[in-house]
């Protein structure tokens, strides 16, 4: 069971990145990842929120849209909820703890558009086998290699802006690039599951 | 008359090359990296796009102006994810194969930055002949930039195009484009052309 679970964990991490090899969640990780520092709130808020949703998101599938025959409406309902669910996780984190949402406030709203939150909802509701504590470890995994890959990119973005780049790749070109270097890289995990 | 029908007509141009979505504004990169392993699949992601974006553009136009402004970017949300249930079930009905290899990308479109942000930047401030066209010039401008990029990927992965062996290798093709890192790489390749392009035309 632990190892099953352990399984879940890096394959969602490593193997199966959710931005360099299922290309979910682009948008904030070339969007936000020009310091490093908001790139790791980024990637915090991330983790939060995505596990969060899969969680809600996986209890409304079995108890209510399974129950009521009602699969049809999964995505209005599913994006819906992350919707309402960013809004009270920020109305609620201002309320308890402030230097949370220090960190992730501005983050938050651009979430709702992130589609690996509801990308991961799904693929978890998705898959047969995954009970409620599968679910969330799939979550949790997907989430961090979000911080992952993100926190890596910036880094290099960082260092990337003290060297000369050929005219026209300048920006968001040259950042493909390295993007592309990553992925190769992580398509070596590939053998480990 | 004559006035409007030029400016009409620029609505409808402006999407496609000026304010490409994946070129110019680079919006909608998950599908646009995600489905170009080939170019009809590419292709399909497009048209599903093109009908959602201008099926949402006319009804946001239309509903808009009875909207409270607090609630608005729920209500555009509810109004897209129906039309996206909509491609999502014919798909599943009369494309089974297009529907496999799109996968999660099609529920997905919802929360494509494009169509929520055309309604919000135009639909919601424009009349309903002048929503249609500017969904209509996005979306084909979308189908494009995703048609050229998986064929650009097919050709070079694989050496066909629209499943057309070209025979240019003589075994298979350089496998890595039809993998995840080609979609970077070819893209960051369109891009910086598309940049050079547009500061050649700013010099002369």
């Amino acid at each position: 069971m632990g190892t099953n679970l352990l399984i879940i964990l890096i394959a969602a991490m490593l193997v199966n990145n959710i931005v360099l090899t299922k290309f979910l969640g682009l948008c904030p990780f070339v969007g936000v990842s020009r310091k490093l520092s908001t790139a790791a709130g980024m990637a915090g808020a991330v983790i939060f929120v995505m596990t969060l949703a899969t969680i809600i998101t996986w209890l409304i599938q079995e108890y209510v849209l399974k129950v009521y025959d009602l699969l049809y409406l999964r995505t209005i309902v599913f994006i819906l909820v992350i919707a309402a669910l960013v809004q009270m996780v920020e109305i609620i984190v201002k309320k308890v703890s402030p230097p949370l949402y220090q960190a992730l406030g501005i983050y938050l709203p651009l979430i709702t558009t992130n589609c690996a939150i509801l990308g991961v909802a799904i693929l978890a509701a998705d898959t047969v086998e995954f009970g409620l504590l599968e679910a969330t470890v799939f979550a949790i995994g997907n989430g961090l290699g979000f911080a992952l890959a993100i926190i890596l990119f910036s880094a290099i973005r960082e260092k990337l802006d003290l060297n000369d780049v050929p005219e026209g790749m300048e920006g968001v070109p040259i950042a493909f690039v390295v993007a592309t270097i990553l992925s190769l890289a992580f398509m070596g995990f590939a053998g480990l599951a | 008359m004559a006035e409007q029908k030029t400016n009409r007509l620029q609505i409808f141009l402006k999407g496609i090359i000026k304010e490409n979505p994946t070129f110019v504004m680079l919006l909608g990169l998950c599908p646009t990296l995600g489905t170009t392993t080939s170019a009809i699949n590419g292709m399909g992601m497009g048209l599903a796009t093109l009908f959602v974006l201008t099926m949402s553009n006319l009804v946001i136009s239309l509903i808009a102006p009875y909207i409270p402004d607090k609630v608005r970017i729920p209500s555009y949300i509810v109004v897209i994810a129906s039309f996206v249930t909509i491609v999502d079930l014919t798909l599943h009905a009369y494309a089974p194969e297009l529907y496999k290899a799109l996968g999660i990308f099609i529920p997905l479109i919802v929360v494509n930055c494009i169509i929520l942000g055309r309604a919000e930047a135009f639909a919601s401030k424009n009349g309903v002949l002048d929503s249609i066209l500017d969904g209509l010039g996005v979306g084909l401008g979308f189908t494009l930039s995703l048609t050229v990029l998986g064929a650009v990927r097919e050709i070079l992965g694989s050496g066909k195009i629209f499943g057309l062996n070209l025979h240019i290798y003589q075994g298979d093709g350089i496998l890595v484009f039809v993998l995840a890192p080609g979609a970077f790489l070819v893209l960051a390749y369109m891009i910086a052309l598309g940049q050079k392009l547009k500061k050649r035309m700013y010099d002369e």
